[in-house]
């Protein structure tokens, strides 16, 4: 399903016009250039409020994200994207909808098959990866980078690690884009998706209960429990769900999300062809400077945000894209500096709820850009074409038509 | 120039791994990912930008770097 197609089944929402009163994320406005938006609330108050999603806040600096994000007795990750509809929770996918003091246990899991050291195994395959998408479209002078590079990567990486077939990717974007994007608006089209997901994986389990293999399914299957026992097969699925959902379009995002200032950016990208080694800094400001990623809160109790009193039964929009932009933490944070020496960011998360995959996601920009750079090192966006960007929870580009080689 | 030392503060220690990036020969992982000093911590020396690289770049300002 195309995003024109399937914007015709979301309910509309009223265009925004008093942002610091009522901002809506999913306005087209904000879509297309979210900056802007950020320093105009951020100038209004650390924290604002809208109507919106049932009533939901904003933190506008980087102090009050991180207060949020450090405060895990007011705010609950229970839910964590912001919908129009906060129906009751009946999918989670521990850790990351996960409190304490259930989180630790569950997190803990993840993190031996994510660590560095595990990503250095993994790199050739995404260094062979990149360079299959590459050979599709070389010869062409052009392509769409979103479509055919930057999508497929991450796709085809954490398929590798779960043990499930590379091919099945188209399933999982559908799949993503139906829960982040389309399920903001309408819960029948989420509700579906985590269902149908669920089902595919439950396959996979059905399957390794038969013949065990040697992957991160069949490594949670095994996995034991605080309590010693096996863990229920409703926690590998929802683990196995967020590490599908999370794995995917946040780094997609990323990766689009530089290749996209470079092709506008000659000077850092001839910088980068000339330096690779300065690539792993440049990388860090991209993730920065482009955060992709937004998270969400609910809040349990009444507290008190950067000194603005936030209230039970509201959500909390957890921009650490817009802390990242934060003029009191960054110098030039406007700027994208691609040898930026001190760079505090928190584009995956402060806190318990670090991303778990963040050490997958560096080596897949890093190795993304550096196969990209040395097999098409001259290139800029096609003036022809439109740069389109995701909705709402996750930020990037969705089209990205580049010209290169002989159209360079 | 004085001596250096570092400790990571396991309370604040996320495992974001941006220290053992920015300095592989100052910290070490456990199996969790997440940060330890190496060895008791002192900074050899040629190393002292390299620590106070990884201690401002640290999202949870879990790296203390002490002159002795």
């Amino acid at each position: 399903m195309s995003d024109s197609e399937s914007a015709s089944f979301m309910p509309e929402h009223p265009p925004v016009t008093d942002w610091v009163h009522d901002f809506d994320h999913t306005d087209p406005t904000w879509t297309e250039n979210p900056f802007p938006i950020w320093e105009q609330l951020r100038a209004a108050s650390p924290v604002v409020h809208t109507e919106r999603f049932l009533g939901c806040y904003m933190p506008t600096t980087y102090q009050a994200v991180k207060e949020i994000a450090y405060d895990t007795e007011h705010f609950s990750s229970r839910r964590v994207i912001v919908r129009d509809v906060r129906p009751d929770i009946t999918a989670r996918a521990p850790p990351i909808t996960s409190d304490p003091p259930e989180h630790k246990p569950a997190k803990q899991l993840l993190l031996p098959p994510f660590t560095p050291d595990a990503m250095k195994k993994l790199e050739p395959r995404v260094r062979a990866i990149c360079n299959e998408l590459i050979d599709g479209f070389i010869a062409d002078g052009r392509c769409d980078a979103a479509a055919h590079y930057t999508k497929h990567i991450p796709v085809r990486a954490i398929a590798h690690m779960l043990g499930i077939p590379e091919n099945d990717g188209d399933l999982f974007i559908k799949w993503i884009h139906e829960i982040l994007e389309l399920g903001i608006k309408d819960d029948s089209i989420l509700m579906r998706a985590v269902q149908d997901m669920t089902g595919y994986f439950a396959g996979h389990l059905a399957q390794r209960r038969q013949r065990p293999s040697d992957d991160l399914i069949s490594t949670l299957m095994q996995a034991k429990g605080p309590d010693g026992q096996p863990l229920p097969d409703e926690h590998v699925l929802g683990s196995l769900r967020l590490l599908l959902i999370a794995g995917i379009d946040t780094t997609w995002s990323a990766i689009g999300s530089s290749l996209w200032h470079l092709a506008k950016t000659p000077a850092d990208r001839e910088r980068l062809v000339a330096e690779p080694k300065l690539i792993p800094t440049a990388i860090e400001e991209f993730l920065r400077a482009y955060s992709p990623v937004t998270m969400a809160r609910e809040v349990m109790k009444e507290a008190t945000i950067s000194g603005c009193p936030v209230k039970p039964g509201n959500m909390v929009l957890l921009s650490f894209p817009a802390a990242n932009r934060d003029p009191a933490v960054f110098s030039d944070a406007d700027k994208v500096v691609i040898d930026r020496k001190e760079n505090r960011h928190a584009a995956f998360g402060l806190g318990i709820h670090r991303c778990v995959g963040s050490n997958l996601a560096r080596m897949e920009m890093t190795v993304a850009i550096e196969e990209w750079l040395k097999r098409i090192p001259n290139f800029r966006l096609d003036p022809a074409g439109k740069v389109t960007w995701s909705e709402g929870t996750v930020r990037g580009p969705r089209q990205l038509p580049m010209l290169f080689g002989k159209n360079a | 120039m004085s001596k250096l030392k570092i400790r990571v503060d396991q309370d604040k220690c996320q495992g974001h791994a941006r220290c053992k990036s920015l300095a592989p020969e100052l910290f070490e992982l456990d199996e969790y990912g997440n940060a330890h000093e190496v060895g008791d911590g002192s900074v050899p020396a040629g190393l002292e930008d390299k620590a106070w690289l990884a201690q401002t770049n640290c999202p949870e300002i879990a790296i203390e770097v002490t002159e002795e």
